[in-house]
């Protein structure tokens, strides 16, 4: 009984951050600036920590967090890094 | 999964995880629908914020529980995530205000007029 | 002791980390953790010139509480504006007088207000000490700085003064 629930539970919780990925995705496509697409990787990098994270109940394994702090730290690098080209045009001065 | 859960932990977790899922997606959400770059600035933090750290709590909770033993991994991954993802907004804020004046764009505000300085002081 | 330790805040809060992240707290994880937030911190007085104190622990508590329920509210507040049909906040810039000066208490208040999802904090001019402020949904312009003063810069003052 209480797996069934928490099964549903994830599942939707699963297709919300999907459709949350989906979201990103077209806004990251169609940009029209490159800020916009640049804030689009960076809450995608975020929604796939989260879809990391309800993965690891589901498989009842804490193998998943270091995927999900690795996602964290280089999309934090990442998205700084375009920032600061975004900027002055060049990423290191 | 495991067989045997605790019906209250089940229900808890449950409603954390949907709760934080229903909050990032309606972040992500508001970058398709919002129409300027300053507003959209505003809507991955949902996900950052309380949508995250819902989820993350959910698994601390499911895990102690489970494991029978105190898991704090996903605070570290929760403070993390929360006090970049400001730092990244801020930086890309400045970027874009600061291609907007460059471009020459209507609706951002001018940068004011520096003072003069009244002597070239000491290059930092 | 300072020559060793320039923040001991920070060698603090690596340590725990560090033994949050191996799960234990044996004295093997406890003495390469101790080396290894004794060698971060040597490194960061490097770029960390000020030495980050904080000097009343409970004010600081009470300033996290304090942001922490601000921020359940307003991401509420910002997913009911968006699953409206038609999404319509009355957005706009400010442009705000702090009387902070203390680099770490810019940095904190920066973060707070950007992980806040009604706010965001654009830009700060260090000449005349005013920060530039997009709103999501601004209501009154002095009543949200009024709150902003009260809520935040107050208390981060009495911290960092």
């Amino acid at each position: 009984m209480s797996v069934t629930i928490l099964g549903w539970s994830l599942f939707v919780a699963q297709i919300l951050l999907g459709i949350g990925m989906l979201a990103t995705l077209y806004r990251m496509v169609i940009g029209p600036r490159a800020q916009d697409r640049i804030l689009a990787l960076d809450a995608l990098y975020v929604v796939a920590l989260l879809l990391l994270i309800t993965l690891g109940i589901r498989n009842n394994s804490q193998i998943y967090f270091e995927l999900a702090m690795l996602i964290g730290l280089l999309g934090f690098v990442g998205t700084v890094a375009l920032a600061k080209f975004l900027m002055r045009g060049e990423v290191i001065e | 999964m495991i067989d045997d859960l605790p019906l209250w932990l089940s229900i808890l977790v449950s409603i954390m995880v949907v709760l934080g899922a229903l909050l990032t997606m309606a972040g992500c959400f508001g970058l398709v629908r919002l129409k300027s770059f300053y507003l959209r600035i505003h809507s991955p933090t949902m996900g950052t914020s309380m949508g995250g750290g819902l989820i993350l709590l959910a698994s601390a909770i499911y895990f102690t529980i489970t494991r029978e033993r105190l898991v704090l991994h996903e605070l570290v991954i929760f403070l993390f995530v929360t006090l970049t993802t400001p730092v990244t907004l801020m930086l890309l804020a400045r970027a874009t205000l600061f291609r907007d004046r460059v471009e020459g764009n209507e609706g951002v505000p001018r940068r004011q007029a520096k003072k003069e300085p009244e002597s070239p002081g000491p290059i930092v | 002791m300072k020559r060793i330790l320039p923040h001991p805040l920070l060698a603090a809060i690596i340590l725990i980390l560090w033994l949050i992240l191996q799960q234990s707290a044996g004295l093997g994880h406890l003495l390469l953790g101790s080396l290894i937030a004794v060698g971060v911190s040597l490194a960061a007085s490097a770029i960390l010139p000020e030495r980050v104190r904080i000097r009343r622990p409970l004010k600081f508590a009470q300033l996290m509480a304090v942001a922490g329920l601000d921020i359940i509210r307003s991401n509420l507040a910002v997913m009911m504006v968006l699953f409206h049909p038609r999404p319509a906040p009355k957005a706009g810039f400010i442009e705000m007088q702090l009387e902070l000066k203390s680099e770490t208490g810019l940095a904190i208040l920066a973060v707070l207000l950007t992980a806040t999802p009604g706010s965001a904090w654009l830009e700060y001019d260090r000449e005349r000490s005013t920060v530039l402020i997009h709103v999501f949904d601004l209501v009154d312009a002095d009543e949200w700085v009024r709150t902003v003063k009260q809520r935040y810069e107050a208390l981060l003052l009495e911290i960092f003064p």
